[in-house]
């Protein structure tokens, strides 16, 4: 049986000799992407010239198209092909797996005449050019039978039932528990839909060489949506090449396919020429997931000394009609605050919405923006301090399950903040600092995020030159993934950073699970880690095997790897000159990580943190984030100039979730009112303010064999609280209808009197 | 975006003319508004006549002490301009208050005031509007109106004018010039420019079709502080939700109608000797929200008292 235990032994990441693991190193391919250069998927040059696709999405959210009039975008000039369901090519029905291991099944496009959701693509447009597409894209004419959509969330909650195969959690007795305590905190808190609104949209560049398909997409997972693809188009697997080279952004809306690939290989292969579609940005909004509305009710039951008897998160959300995802809010909780009797669980009613799908950080980003300000809300009433309110309820050991925590730095993050930040100089009253036109208040939140390792495989090539080239099946979705591989490999060969080439993100490298739940880096590293030590063995082998070099009869295990040189003790070569003799071709191995099979004996999260200084001006109820720190344990840090940025987009996405962003449903369509960035309000950079994240040292020998967890999705977990707690720290004010905006803030400011 | 031909004219007078002899066209300036809506068909234009490169894009001292600024100069250009900061404020920050800096630099003057509203439903094309097609409905109506207007708005149209430039120079009592198709040029005061939605929201202005704004012209400005204060959901980039600009004892609120809106019974009741608290009431007096937008009668009051209070406390 596999174990945590295997990992105790040393290995190169953990001696971290050239101390090139933790270092702030600059971004492997940021020269290619602040140039310009990096080809995205919509930009890579094909080796023939490419048409355009258009899509064209619903004007509906439910029913059926009634009538198709494609000749005026036939006649537009330019345009080679217009498709809707009644002439799209066939393709295999949906979830099919002719391959019974496919890690995805056929997502056909264009499939029938039916609506699923508002923006459903239903035609697409091909044209010489993207103008002449878009022309004739304007001019599909379709009419509908419209139902009434059943999208009103608010108005759903009575009708949500738990998600399929799942049950509440209960842990002592937890109404009575609640009951009894002598303090009680019983609130809700609502997050509206968000949307993903990566920079670069959803885009697909295909075409066919013989019988295979070159396909370049944006993509946060390799393989299903090579496997997707090739299910739907009824290819061999092998028959299909999927590349993902450079990704403007993911955040979980990209871990799956969407029609811009499917219809992007059906027009290359009917016109037999490279094709290019793309969403547009307001196609985004709908085409593609979002995060689900969510409903939180927190209940919290505690003594006078502050411990919590009883804990319950109960949160109400929604998916699509014919979708099954969850927004888990309430259970990053179950591992959090120490309390004898707890429930919680989740509601699902599903809606004629576009699918929901996961967010960076799904389930912690919705749910602390309820139970962290619950917790601020409690400490009020206890008259305590929310920081020594959360040490108070620090558990010894995992809350729900007993199992002990792999490592839990969670109070000296707090302690740690609290200092750095100045929270001694926090005023428990709210209302009583002005500085000119502001009320100035501190906050605080804590942090959680759950961590995990996947399956994954890695290769390392040495060549002639002493050059390292990894080779993997992830992705890069701008956050350093490159750059961290690139460090591995270059500490565990002992080859100076210049020597190593990295190449992700195709099918036909050893498969890794790709970027999501912050697992990408730990996963993709470990792998890199087991393939670099595969070849240290195997250069170490070759070298005192071979007569001609000076290491010649050594022990293979003697043999040092450093700036580019392999010796044991005074004999030595460079790597470059052993393998230019040696094995002229190079040296290709391959490495392995697996999880441990006893690595859920122990309860194991990211944790963290936050500190947030706003103004509110009590005239017109305007927020201002004025400074922000959090402080995180996650794990040895890779590339402190990496994992920060990746913490503190999420404290900045934190900041986007409490005061802007969120989208509405107009009920009467099904359709989201915000359509495009000027609309939808993601925090720009007047929004921040002075804001800096701090890494605690941390090695998680649990975690995987390099003690690395996961930064991506940790940073914005409670930030967004931190925030809301502030606020009410200025103004005596709590909004707990997400986003906190001015007329939501105001009529707060006025009931107080303010 | 349909297709269409495009000239750049040589002069204002070449541009009127080509305007007035070619069906379906329309000015461009700096384009970050039209083009944003050609892109998505809510404007068709056949032919553009770019006005952007036409000698109007100079700021001048007027013979009486105000100062005239071309139709063509970027908004950027206007807000640094040292008499503009100097002597009218208020216009500076309005400007700054705006879009973000890429846009600033390439919006001028004259198609900032000519910038069509930020309504959702204008932009969706799925849904009726009668200011995009008329006598389609207007969907904001029963809708997610938050911010839909509360002075002036009919059953035919709830939008606001998004512009916050127009409020200073509304405040400020400037004129624009223009220059009609008969060659022929007229003043019209900032204050008829725009037009309430009435029955007939498409039409925005009382511009007629081919006229050509060439200038605005400030008169000199008016003793006391200035202040330009907006209100909006994010710290920068991003329409307001309500706006105020005052210039001395001259006010006017943005984001609240079809047209930037002179609070001219705040005037009267700053005259007779009401406290800016009151006098915003008056003026209040004759709003009619809407439900979701009611927050903009209690964020008015309390901006404008406290912008009205500030600038008389700096200057007057
Ligand atoms: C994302 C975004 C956010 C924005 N936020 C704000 C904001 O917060 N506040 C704000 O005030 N504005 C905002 N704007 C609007 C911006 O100010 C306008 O787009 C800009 O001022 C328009 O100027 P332009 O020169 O680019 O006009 P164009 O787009 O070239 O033209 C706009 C209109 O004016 C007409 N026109 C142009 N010049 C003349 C002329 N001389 N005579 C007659 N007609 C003319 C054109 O025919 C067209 O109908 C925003 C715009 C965008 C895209
Ligand atoms: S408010 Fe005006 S612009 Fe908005 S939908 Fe109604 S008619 Fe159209």
């Amino acid at each position: 049986m596999s174990s945590v235990h295997d990992w105790t032994p040393n290995n190169p990441v953990k001696e971290n000799r050239s101390g090139l693991i933790g270092k702030p190193v600059d971004r492997y391919e940021g020269p290619l992407k602040v140039t310009g250069t990096a080809p995205y998927a919509y930009e890579v040059q094909p080796p023939s010239p490419p048409a355009y696709g258009v899509m064209v999405g619903a004007a509906i959210a439910a029913g059926r198209i009634t009538g198709v009039d494609i000749a005026e975008a036939e006649a537009t000039p330019g345009v080679l092909v217009v498709w809707t369901h009644l002439n799209a090519p066939p393709q295999a029905p949906r979830g099919t797996k002719a391959h019974p291991r496919s890690s995805a099944g056929s997502r056909p496009a264009l499939e029938s005449d039916r609506i699923f959701f508002f923006g459903q693509p239903v035609a697409l447009v091909v044209g010489e050019t993207l103008e002449a597409a878009t022309a004739g894209a304007h001019r599909v004419k379709l009419t509908y039978a419209a139902d009434t959509p059943d999208v009103d969330f608010r108005a759903s909650l009575d009708r949500a039932v738990s998600p399929s195969g799942e049950e509440d959690i209960e842990v002592g007795d937890f109404v009575r528990g609640f009951t009894s305590s002598p303090i009680q905190v019983d609130e809700t808190w609502e997050t509206p839909i968000q949307n993903h609104c990566q920079m670069e949209p959803c885009a697909s560049t295909v075409w066919f060489e013989g019988e295979k398909c070159i396909a370049h997409t944006s993509i946060q997972m390799v393989k299903p949506a090579q496997h997707g693809l090739a299910e739907t188009l009824g290819l061999p697997r092998d028959d299909v090449h999927l590349l993902t080279r450079y990704i403007g952004g993911g955040f979980g809306g990209k871990g799956q396919t969407y029609d811009d690939l499917i219809l992007a290989a059906l027009a290359a292969k009917a016109l037999g020429r490279p094709v290019k579609v793309a969403y547009t940005r307001q196609q985004m909004m709908h085409g593609t997931i979002h995060r689900p509305a969510t409903v939180m009710q927190v209940r919290l039951g505690a003594e006078k000394d502050g411990r919590l008897n009883a804990f319950s998160m109960m949160t109400w959300t929604h998916c699509h009609r014919e979708g099954n995802f969850t927004e888990h809010a309430s259970n990053f909780a179950r591992a959090l605050y120490a309390a004898p009797n707890r429930l919680t669980g989740h509601r699902l009613v599903k809606l004629d919405l576009p699918g929901a799908g996961p967010m960076r950080a799904p389930g912690e980003a919705s749910g602390t923006l309820a139970l962290e300000c619950a917790m601020d809300e409690l400490a009020e009433k206890l008259g305590l301090d929310p920081v020594e309110l959360r040490i108070r309820n620090e558990p010894e050991t995992d809350p729900e399950n007993g199992r002990p925590f792999s490592m839990r730095q969670l109070v000296r993050c707090l302690r740690e903040g609290a200092q750095q930040f100045g929270w001694d100089r926090r005023l428990p009253t709210p209302g009583l600092v002005r500085e000119g036109r502001w009320l100035v208040g501190m906050g605080m939140a804590t942090a959680i995020r759950g961590n995990f390792l996947l399956p994954a495989k890695c290769s390392f090539t040495v060549d002639a030159d002493g050059v390292i080239t990894v080779r993997q099946g992830m992705t890069d979705i701008g956050t350093g993934t490159y750059t961290v591989l690139a460090q591995i490999a270059a500490e565990t060969l002992g080859v100076p950073l210049g020597h190593v080439k990295v190449e992700i993100g195709d099918s036909e490298f050893p498969p890794a699970p790709g970027s999501g739940g912050q697992f990408g880096a730990a996963t993709a590293g470990s792998a890199a880690l087991a393939a670099g030590q595969n070849l240290r063995t195997a250069i170490a082998e070759l070298a005192t095997g071979d007569e001609a070099s000076p290491l010649f009869g050594g022990r293979p295990v003697d043999v040092t790897f450093q700036d580019g040189v392999i010796a044991i003790e005074n004999r030595s070569e460079t790597l470059a000159s052993l393998i230019s003799r040696a094995a002229p071709e190079g040296l290709t191995v391959e490495g392995e990580i697996k999880p441990a099979q006893d690595a859920r004996e122990w309860s194991q999260q990211t944790y963290g943190g936050h500190y947030c200084e706003v103004g509110v001006d009590p005239v017109t109820g305007e927020v201002r984030v004025r400074r922000m720190l959090g402080v995180f344990a996650a794990g040895r840090i890779l590339n402190a100039k990496t994992a920060r940025s990746q913490l503190t987009g999420g404290m900045i996405w934190g900041i986007g979730s409490a005061l802007t962003e969120g989208n509405a449903v107009d009920t009467r369509y099904g359709s989201l009112i915000n359509q495009d960035l000027a609309q939808y309000l993601a925090p720009v950079q007047a929004d921040i303010g002075d804001l800096d994240a701090i890494m605690l040292d941390e090695v998680d020998d649990k975690a995987n064999p390099m003690g690395v967890k996961g930064v991506g999705e940790l940073g914005n977990s409670g930030a967004g609280a931190a925030v809301a707690n502030a606020i009410y720290n200025a103004c005596g004010v709590r909004v707990r209808d997400y986003p906190i905006t001015p007329d939501k803030l105001l009529a707060g400011l006025i009931a107080k009197g303010l | 975006m349909r297709a269409f031909t495009y000239e750049r004219a040589g002069d204002a007078k070449a541009a009127v003319k080509a305007a007035a002899s070619t069906p379906g066209a329309r000015f461009i300036a700096g384009g970050t508004n039209l083009l944003d809506l050609m892109k998505l068909e809510i404007e068709t234009p056949a032919h553009l006549i770019d006005v952007s490169r036409l000698n109007m894009a100079t700021i001048e001292a007027t013979l009486d002490g105000g100062l005239r600024i071309g139709a063509a100069t970027s908004n950027s250009t206007v807000a640094a301009d040292p008499q503009v900061r100097a002597r009218y404020p208020v216009l500076s920050q309005a400007i700054v208050a705006g879009g973000s800096p890429q846009l600033r630099n390439k919006a001028s003057v004259g198609g900032n005031l000519l910038q069509r509203t930020r309504c959702a439903y204008f932009y969706d094309t799925s849904k009726p509007c009668n200011k995009r097609a008329p006598r389609t409905g207007c969907s904001a109506l029963e809708g997610l109106n938050r911010n839909a207007a509360i002075f002036g708005a009919t059953d035919h149209c709830i939008a606001t004018h998004t512009s916050d430039m127009a409020v200073a120079l509304t405040a400020l009592g400037a004129n624009v010039e223009t220059l009609m198709p008969s060659g022929q040029s007229r003043t019209l005061p900032m204050l008829v420019l725009h037009r309430l939605p009435g029955e007939t929201p498409e039409i925005e202005t009382c511009l007629e079709t081919g006229e050509l704004i060439t200038a605005v012209v400030l008169p000199p400005p008016p003793p006391g502080g200035q202040i330009y204060r907006k209100v909006r959901d994010r710290a920068s980039y991003a329409g307001g939700l309500a706006s105020v600009a005052v210039a001395g004892r001259q006010v006017a609120l943005g984001m609240v109608a079809h047209k930037p809106w002179r609070a001219s019974a705040v005037e009267t009741a700053l005259a007779s000797g009401a406290s800016p608290a009151e006098a915003i009431a008056v003026e209040l007096e004759g709003a009619s929200p809407l439900g979701r937008n009611d927050f903009k009668l209690p964020l008015v009051a309390r901006l404008a008292a406290a912008a009205i209070s500030e600038a008389n406390g700096r200057g007057a």
